[in-house]
């Protein structure tokens, strides 16, 4: 792999007094889909706070070439948008207010529209209904919404936590396949922690399977695929 | 008749002081998540200052909006240099804190200003008008006139601004908002220097019908105030200006017709938030969001 897009070295980050990642190192490349792998608290929503800055943390984390901040708000500057567990819908704002909000550090009026344009493309249910209250809608389409803002902001990287989370099969196949598009269209890459190792091995180039706070497998798909531990573990047969 | 809606002309004009000061509770309850008790406070230093600038030979409407300013810099500071500090901290601590705001602001401006009684300039006309029998001020007309324009300004840089919009995220999910990008921090300290200058407006424009202030004008408009924001809903800003209208024409009505109620008009007022709170907490417009899980 060329320079990283993103690289993690030894990271560590901690809640209060309880240290949740034990030195974790990964990297994910330009145009590259990565997926975090792993069971219930082996501290993959852990690695992706980390990243945006939304837990206390140490080591090396480089973004471009550039260590990251402290602060949430300027590494969302830096165009690392963070689709987060529980998808941060704005439930009483409108879904064209939540989109704005989507776009809040750009200031392009008329890359705005266009993308907008773009996401109903990829989410047509949109166009029907951005008047209505965001929490009204349902989990799956929150979910997409959650996406769409996240692409609104024209990130460089994308994290996304658990997009399967709660959904029926053919919407998580929907929203891999607009996750994928995005990326060809316009060159970000994207960082998703699963639990359905399945879906996230069909979905991405490479993954590192985490446990207890550190990366215990990684490699391509198609290697995780074909480890013996990796397959009796996560996927399951 | 000519007589009731006199009456109503005239609580529609102290209800939209009600209504500025329970939108500045509003804002702060809706970012903060606690009632600001030092709100009136806030206000009375405000009234204080611009008493100070006319004093000193300023022309009304410069010493009118230099108050604003040095208004919404005061709350921006309050809020860094005080509330800032205890954000993390229980409500009941923030509650606290904007109690020990209240008697600060309260005893500092009894200092600087002697505790005396002062008369703050009128800037509207003393003269009435006649609309078919029904005798209307000129002052109340003036007060409506600035209070609505102070709602739709708000109403304008909330609902249709960039930086309105990020300020009402911040309040309703500060985590999301912080992902997006949104200066979490910086909205509250807005949210509060907002306040201060609704709360700056509501003063300079009550005081002078009082005949004379002192640093303890505020509390009893406080309370109405509170009524106000509770009757439409703590949260809800729409609430707060109908519950401010609404209570200002109650309380005008009910003090013309029964002449025992001028003595009862802060109990009632207590009575009024007790009944809300107790049959119903969210006020006319308070959330009830519906939600899909």
């Amino acid at each position: 792999m060329p320079v990283p897009l993103l690289e993690l070295e030894d990271v560590e980050a901690r809640y209060g007094a309880i240290r949740a990642l034990h030195g974790i190192s990964l990297q994910v490349g330009e145009r590259e889909v990565v997926s975090v792998l792993g069971a219930n608290g082996a501290g993959k929503t852990t690695t992706l706070r980390a990243i945006s800055g939304t837990v206390r943390r140490s080591g090396g984390l480089r973004f471009d070439g550039s260590r990251l901040p402290r602060s949430p708000e300027a590494v969302a500057r830096l165009g690392i948008a963070h689709v987060p567990e529980g998808r941060g819908t704005f439930d009483e704002l409108t879904v064209d207010e939540n989109l704005e909000l989507g776009a809040f550090t750009r200031r392009d009026r008329a890359g705005y529209e266009r993308d907008v344009k773009e996401v109903i493309e990829h989410f047509p249910w949109i166009a029907e209904r951005r008047d209505q209250q965001a929490g009204l809608l349902s989990g799956g389409e929150q979910q997409m919404l959650a996406l769409a803002r996240a692409f609104m902001a024209r990130p460089r990287l994308i994290l996304v936590d658990e997009p399967s989370l709660g959904l029926a099969p053919r919407i998580v196949k929907q929203i891999f396949d607009v996750l994928r598009s995005w990326i060809d269209e316009h060159g970000m890459s994207a960082l998703v922690v699963e639990q359905n190792a399945n879906v996230a091995l069909e979905h991405s180039e490479r993954a590192y399977v985490l446990e207890v706070g550190r990366v215990a497998v990684e490699g391509t798909a198609h290697e995780l695929r074909g480890n013996e531990t990796v397959r009796k573990s996560y996927l399951g047969y | 008749m000519a007589d009731v809606l006199q009456q109503i002309v005239s609580g529609i004009a102290s209800g939209g002081v009600y209504a500025l000061l329970a939108l500045a509770l509003v804002l702060i309850y809706r970012s903060t998540g606690v009632v600001n008790f030092a709100q009136g406070e806030m206000a009375m230093f405000s009234t204080f200052i611009c008493w100070e600038l006319l004093d000193r030979g300023v022309p009304y409407w410069i010493a009118f909006f230099l108050t604003l300013v040095i208004s919404f810099v005061g709350g921006v500071l309050i809020e860094r240099l005080v509330i800032h500090v205890v954000s993390r901290a229980q409500a009941l601590t923030v509650v606290t804190v904007t109690i020990g705001l209240l008697i600060f602001l309260n005893g500092a401006a009894a200092w600087i200003w002697k505790g005396e009684q002062r008369t703050l300039e009128n800037p509207f006309p003393t003269r009435t008008f006649d609309v078919g029998g029904v005798v209307i001020a000129a002052q109340d007309l003036g007060i409506i006139a600035v209070s609505l324009v102070i709602v739709a300004l708000l109403w304008v840089f909330f609902q249709k601004t960039r930086v309105g919009l990020g300020a009402r995220a911040a309040a309703l999910n500060p985590e999301s908002s912080r992902l997006h990008g949104v200066p979490v921090s910086r909205m509250l300290a807005l949210g509060w220097g907002l306040a201060a200058v609704l709360g700056a407006v509501a003063g300079i424009l009550v005081a002078p019908t009082q005949g004379s202030f002192d640093q303890n004008f505020m509390l009893p408009i406080l309370i109405f105030a509170f009524a106000a924001a509770v009757l439409g809903g703590l949260d809800s800003p729409v609430g707060a200006v109908v519950g401010g209208v609404a209570v200002g024409i109650a309380l005008n009505l009910i003090g013309t017709y029964i002449d025992f109620f001028a003595d009862l008009r802060l109990p009632a007022g207590l009575l009024l938030i007790l009944v809300i709170l107790l049959l119903r907490p969210s006020g006319l417009f308070g959330r009830r969001i519906a939600r899909r899980v």
